[in-house]
């Protein structure tokens, strides 16, 4: 227990001597966002009824904020110790690698949670944004932060250069979390590139937080929370299954 | 009593290079080990597979009787290791790094065994510094130190005195003889054969992935290394009877070998024979390095072509 609650704050620690980078520049980056698309989109677009576009627009933005830190501190984590070689005080210590596997995770969550946060709460000082379940925004919050830890821990595994790494991250991620319906509701596409979106995890975990604000969801938040956690538990088998292995870690 | 170290028929291949073949070495507890051999044997090979970074593809490894694999959580605790690689992490200070290490082997109020380890290393005036502001041989000590948080019974420096200073080299090896003579088992590898021959009770000699000599260092520089000594003759000129013995000749001294020191009444009768006086005579310590050179050679001339 006093191995993995080490390494967790370890990693907590390591984004957080460099918040500026790992915190204040991702909150930022959302916030342009959000002054951007509402200024230009604010008069012309109304997704739901009786919701200011600009309001919309704050839980996806938050979950993508949440989603892509979560996913680039695990993953840059790992790449950069293996990288430098200090990933081998981890790999000599006796921490078994499901302490490894939680605190990195955690620390994901740790970092998506702070910059989601940090995010949502400049915007109340200018909007009013609903809250109609907390419950869900919990649990949507916990579960995608999570999965996004995990598969960060997968690719800063797999990945054996900063290059591969990037490009993880710029053709996959990126293009699934802009494509998961945070800038319209895929209700509005035409329907091949509606059913494509049905098939993006990203959808799910922004349709279901957005639920937990509104009250409104494109599919009923049950559903979202159990694909969500589908995909937490298989990536999570597939990065426990590299810890213990040794795939690419022990050669 | 369970050894300290255990390897049965180890195997490894990267790829097409077979790194270690059936490797079988014991250590026992309270051992000063030395692990010598030229640069690519497998030397830190095998050190990783022992450490948990590297699988062998066959054969086991024990350290305090626990399987490096399937009981690796008391393997990893019994042991410390000191990498050959300069490796550190650029976020922390050195206080921090341990405190932290000590934090992954379950440890929380460690402090004053890492007050000791800094004083010992003469790190604790830069125990507040980050690790990214140290220079090369303090960064080497701080290895050390982490390798040294959870006082592990076998402590492994895979050549811990690369590149340092001979003041560092000093303060740590009087270090390590601490814990040695505190009963912590010692494995060292270095290039540096005067420290092992100094330092190791035991060595064991690699060459292309393959144990070539184990034994005593004292047994293997008697019976290996042979004896020399050195004479100054009048007239200077070394009988016939005795050229095949030569090593070297300079500046007027002769340099022979002898199998041992009963030879040396042999080689007194040949002078006395051809009429050379002996000016001086001094005999020579055999030094591990000669062993060494000797074992790494024959193993080459018995290789087939």
């Amino acid at each position: 227990m006093i191995g993995f609650y080490t390494l967790f704050r370890k990693e907590v620690l390591r984004f957080w001597k460099v918040g500026f980078q790992t915190i204040g520049s991702p909150m930022l980056t959302t916030l342009l966002y959000l002054l951007i698309f509402s200024h230009v989109l604010e008069r012309h677009v109304q997704i739901y009824p009786g919701v200011e576009y600009t309001v919309f627009l704050i839980p996806g933005l938050v979950m993508m904020a949440m989603l892509q830190n979560a996913f680039a501190n695990s993953s840059s984590s790992l790449i950069q110790s293996k990288v430098t070689g200090n990933i081998v005080f981890v790999l000599l210590s006796p921490l078994s690698y499901l302490e490894v596997f939680l605190a990195y995770v955690l620390a994901s969550v740790a970092r998506g949670l702070l910059v989601g946060l940090g995010f949502y709460l400049v915007t109340l000082i200018f909007f009013i944004v609903p809250l109609s379940s907390f419950l869900w925004v919990f649990l949507f919050t916990l579960m995608g932060n999570a999965l996004l830890g995990s598969l960060g821990v997968v690719a800063g595994i797999w990945a054996e250069k900063f290059d591969e790494l990037a490009a993880f991250q710029n053709f996959f991620i990126l293009p699934l979390t802009f494509l998961s319906g945070v800038f319209y509701t895929v209700h509005s596409l035409p329907s091949f590139w509606r059913n494509l979106s049905y098939l993006n995890p990203f959808f799910y975990m922004i349709d279901g937080f957005r639920y937990g604000f509104f009250g409104i969801s494109e599919i009923p938040p049950h559903f979202s929370f159990m694909v969500v956690t589908t995909f937490f538990l298989t990536i999570s088998w597939l990065a426990l299954r590299m810890l213990k292995t040794g795939y690419r870690l022990r050669h | 009593m369970i050894p300290a170290i255990e390897i049965k028929h180890v195997h490894k291949c990267f790829g097409a290079v077979h790194a270690l073949r059936n490797i079988n070495l014991e250590i026992p507890i309270g051992e000063f080990f030395g692990l010598l051999g030229p640069n690519g044997t497998g030397k830190t090979t095998l050190i990783n597979i022992l450490a948990g970074l590297t699988l062998s593809n066959s054969g086991s490894a024990k350290v305090m009787g626990h399987d490096v694999v399937t009981d690796y959580r008391e393997a990893r605790h019994a042991l410390g290791v000191v990498p050959q690689e300069l490796v550190f992490d650029p976020f922390f200070t050195v206080r921090e790094i341990l405190s932290i290490q000590s934090g992954y082997y379950g440890l929380k109020n460690n402090n004053l065994w890492i007050e000791e380890i800094l004083h010992y290393l003469d790190l604790a005036d830069k125990a507040n510094i980050n690790m990214r502001a140290l220079s090369g041989g303090m960064k080497r000590r701080v290895l050390v130190a982490q390798a040294l948080v959870h006082k592990p019974p076998v402590i492994v420096l895979d050549e811990p005195t690369a590149g340092v200073d001979v003041e560092l080299r000093q303060a740590l090896w009087r270090f390590i003889k601490r814990l040695n003579y505190n009963g912590h088992t010692i494995v060292l590898t270095t290039h540096y054969l005067d420290e092992a021959e100094e330092l190791c009770s035991r060595v064991a000699m690699l060459k292309q992935g393959e144990v070539v000599a184990l034994d005593s260092t004292k047994n293997l520089i008697s019976n290996i290394a042979g004896c020399s000594i050195q004479l100054r003759l009048s007239p200077d000129k070394l009988p016939a009877a005795l050229q095949s013995t030569m090593i070297s000749y300079a500046e007027g001294s002769y340099i022979l070998s002898v199998k041992d020191y009963t030879q040396i009444e042999g080689v007194l009768t040949a002078l006395r024979v051809a009429q050379v006086r002996v000016l001086e005579m001094q005999l020579l310590r055999p030094h591990l390095e000669e062993a060494f050179i000797k074992i790494m050679n024959d193993v080459e001339n018995q290789e087939p072509a």
